[in-house]
């Protein structure tokens, strides 16, 4: 009887595609406004991640997320070395720079002063140049995105060349040589990134009292994380912060703080809507134009378990399809929309959401035509 | 008057029967059938004695809405009666589980329709294999056996044609082998040549009288066409859920012969066995 079912199902092509269109636009708008949703959030905490030496981060306790940088004294630093179970800590400098082109225009770039005998925290994907070469008078390093994109070179005839090696920066009125372009993750406001040395950083920006944002530490090898971190925070008066503490954080802030949930919340919460409703009305369609058939099975013996499973295996069979088209045509957009500004992360995670949302819809589509066949009296064939 | 033009009397089921001793297949005493209930209440079937003997082919006739549905419906175990007694084939079906009479519909009774209800999107071969996929057989097995049936009633060339691309006539040989395939002992049919014309109508009609009398099936079945009349043995004219008159039809002078089913134009009433 499955290939009745099947038969059934696939035999008529213009319900069938209908069926499977809803499945597929459901799956589709899920996947797609969920990986942009995650990649956007992801995004947030993109520094903490890319970071990968330290495993812990120490900040103001007022800190409540990545861009959210309440400066330091320089004493918590050695405050910070002192406490027992660190094996390293290295200061850190983040915050914003103007950046002046050739053409007169400003653009505000995120600028890291790195730690300058360690240079922890520089990018580990470069694509020209070495980290060492930071140590070279007046040295950046460029991300790539920012490279091509806003502090690419235009020349007088209106072309435009990527930011390359030699080149030479107005930052905040002090000069900036580039010595190497890094691949790094998109930050969530998309701008440029600076990488340099720590002293160099805290003499680009405006003089300020306290200059250090961060002091990125490493536990001692066997040491329980946490209870370093519990540590730091009980002798220092600091907050520290595991790298997955610190991500939750910041995720946490741009999610309470933000109408990001919300709006991509109604646009999945629409693809459900919407797909269900065609779904379901195909579905149940479909059933109705199958009524006939099914009270003819019925009535030649067909127990009601068997038209329970050829509608739920009609049910699955649609939803699969309509799952792996759904899955498949947001993984092509996201992978077309790859070199672009658009952030798309498609996680298992978010698949498995996917599936799910696909087989309620299915289990609601199928629910409906289940209850019209179990209750359909076989005698009406005769009528 | 009837629909044969005779006088309305009302008779016992047994005034008219075999004598040759035959079994009974279906036996129903007493059987009412009420739709809805107070001032809407339709009394369709009210108080039926019938029985339906093995090998006979039995016409039940009667105005619109005068129960002859209803009657094969329970008949056939679609539908509950609400008193009486109606034994099929030795068992007394709303005694039994939906399960089990289920499986009972699946092994012993066959179906034809007025409008054929084979399922487009399947070939005819595999139409005429589901009553042996319900009863679990495998699918091979099921449309191999299919393909004999349907070489027997002619269309053995055209196996693998989706239903749509049938005639009337053809269409109604595949419900009739499809009731066949699974050799029930009982077939019952709604007005299986209502939407034939009169020389196809004849045909399905003598292959029915032909498979029935071969395999000592029974089959009982609803009509409005008297053309076919003559193929009955039996003829129960209903009126207002009562079955008046049941007389013997031109069928039951007829050799098991296949051969010799030859149509005959009129048909014997009579009162006693």
């Amino acid at each position: 009887m499955i290939r009745v079912a099947m038969r059934m199902l696939v035999g008529d092509p213009a319900k069938f595609f209908g069926i499977l269109l809803g499945v597929t636009l459901a799956s589709m708008v899920i996947t797609q406004q969920g990986s942009i949703f995650v990649g956007l959030m992801s995004r947030t905490f993109a520094t903490i991640k890319e970071m990968a030496q330290p495993d812990i981060w120490v900040m103001d306790p007022k800190v409540q997320y990545i861009d959210d940088v309440k400066p330091l004294q320089s004493t918590a630093l050695q405050r910070v070395r002192g406490v027992e179970g660190v094996d390293w800590a290295v200061p850190l400098y983040k915050g914003m720079i103007r950046v002046r082109l050739p053409s007169g225009q400003f653009v505000n770039c995120n600028l890291y002063g790195l730690d300058d005998a360690s240079l922890i925290g520089a990018p580990k994907d470069l694509l020209d140049g070495r980290v060492e070469d930071l140590r070279q008078d007046g040295a950046v390093i460029v991300d790539e995105a920012g490279a091509v994109g806003r502090l690419a070179r235009r020349s007088a005839d209106g072309t435009t060349r990527p930011l390359a090696m030699g080149d030479e920066l107005e930052l905040n009125d002090h000069r900036g040589r580039v010595v190497g372009v890094a691949r790094v993750s998109r930050t969530f406001q998309s701008q440029p990134n600076l990488y340099t040395l720590y002293s160099r950083a805290t003499r680009f920006v405006p003089g300020e009292r306290k200059l250090m944002s961060f002091v990125l530490v490493r536990a001692k090898a066997g040491v329980d994380v946490d209870r370093v971190c519990a540590a730091i925070e009980r002798e220092t008066g600091l907050a520290a912060y595991t790298k997955p503490e610190f991500q939750n954080l910041t995720v946490a802030y741009f999610l309470k703080n933000t109408g990001i949930p919300i709006n991509f919340g109604i646009a999945v919460a629409l693809g459900f809507l919407v797909g269900a409703i065609i779904t379901g009305f195909m579905f149940y369609s479909f059933t109705l134009d199958n009524l006939r058939y099914f009270g003819t099975l019925k009535a030649m013996g067909t127990s009601d378990g068997t038209l329970l499973g050829m509608i739920l295996l009609q049910a699955g069979y649609v939803a699969v399809m309509g799952f792996g088209l759904g899955v498949g045509l947001a993984a092509l957009f996201g992978n077309s929309m790859g070199k672009s500004q658009l952030a798309f992360r498609l996680t298992w995670q978010l698949s498995l959401v996917a599936a799910c949302a696909v087989a309620m819809i299915c289990a609601l589509a199928a629910l409906l035509s289940v209850r019209r066949v179990i209750s359909l009296e076989p005698g009406v064939v005769f009528k | 008057m009837t629909t044969t033009g005779q006088p309305p009397m009302v008779m016992t089921d047994s005034a008219v029967s075999f004598g040759d001793g035959r079994a009974v297949a279906v036996r129903c005493s007493g059987v009412t059938k009420t739709y809805g209930s107070g001032n809407a209440a339709v009394r369709a079937l009210r108080g039926i004695d019938l029985n339906v003997h093995r090998g006979e082919l039995l016409m039940l006739v009667g105005p619109s809405g005068c129960g002859k549905t209803t009657l094969i419906s329970v008949v056939a175990g679609v539908l509950d009666r609400d008193e009486g007694e109606c034994e099929v084939l030795g068992s007394d079906l709303d005694r039994l589980g939906s399960g089990e009479r289920s499986r009972f519909r699946a092994r012993n009774i066959g179906f034809v329709f007025q409008s054929f209800n084979l399922i487009p999107t399947l070939s005819i071969a595999e139409n005429v294999a589901v009553p042996l996929l319900i009863q679990g057989e495998g699918r091979k097995q099921a449309v191999d056996r299919a393909k004999e049936i349907l070489t027997k009633v002619g269309l053995g060339e055209r196996t693998n044609s989706p239903p749509t691309k049938l005639s009337g006539g053809q269409q109604q040989r595949v419900a009739i082998a499809r009731a066949l395939v699974h050799r029930p002992k009982l077939i019952v049919c709604d007005e299986p040549t209502s939407a034939l014309d009169h020389a196809t109508g004849q045909k399905v009609m003598e292959l029915l009288r032909e498979v029935a009398a071969g395999d000592e099936m029974s089959l009982v079945v609803v009509t409005h066409d008297q053309r076919i009349f003559e193929f009955a043995d039996r003829i129960a004219e209903m009126d207002d859920g009562r079955i008046v008159t049941i007389r013997r039809g031109m069928g039951h002078t007829l050799s098991t012969d296949p051969k010799a089913h030859a149509p005959k134009s009129s048909q014997t009433s009579e009162t006693t066995a």
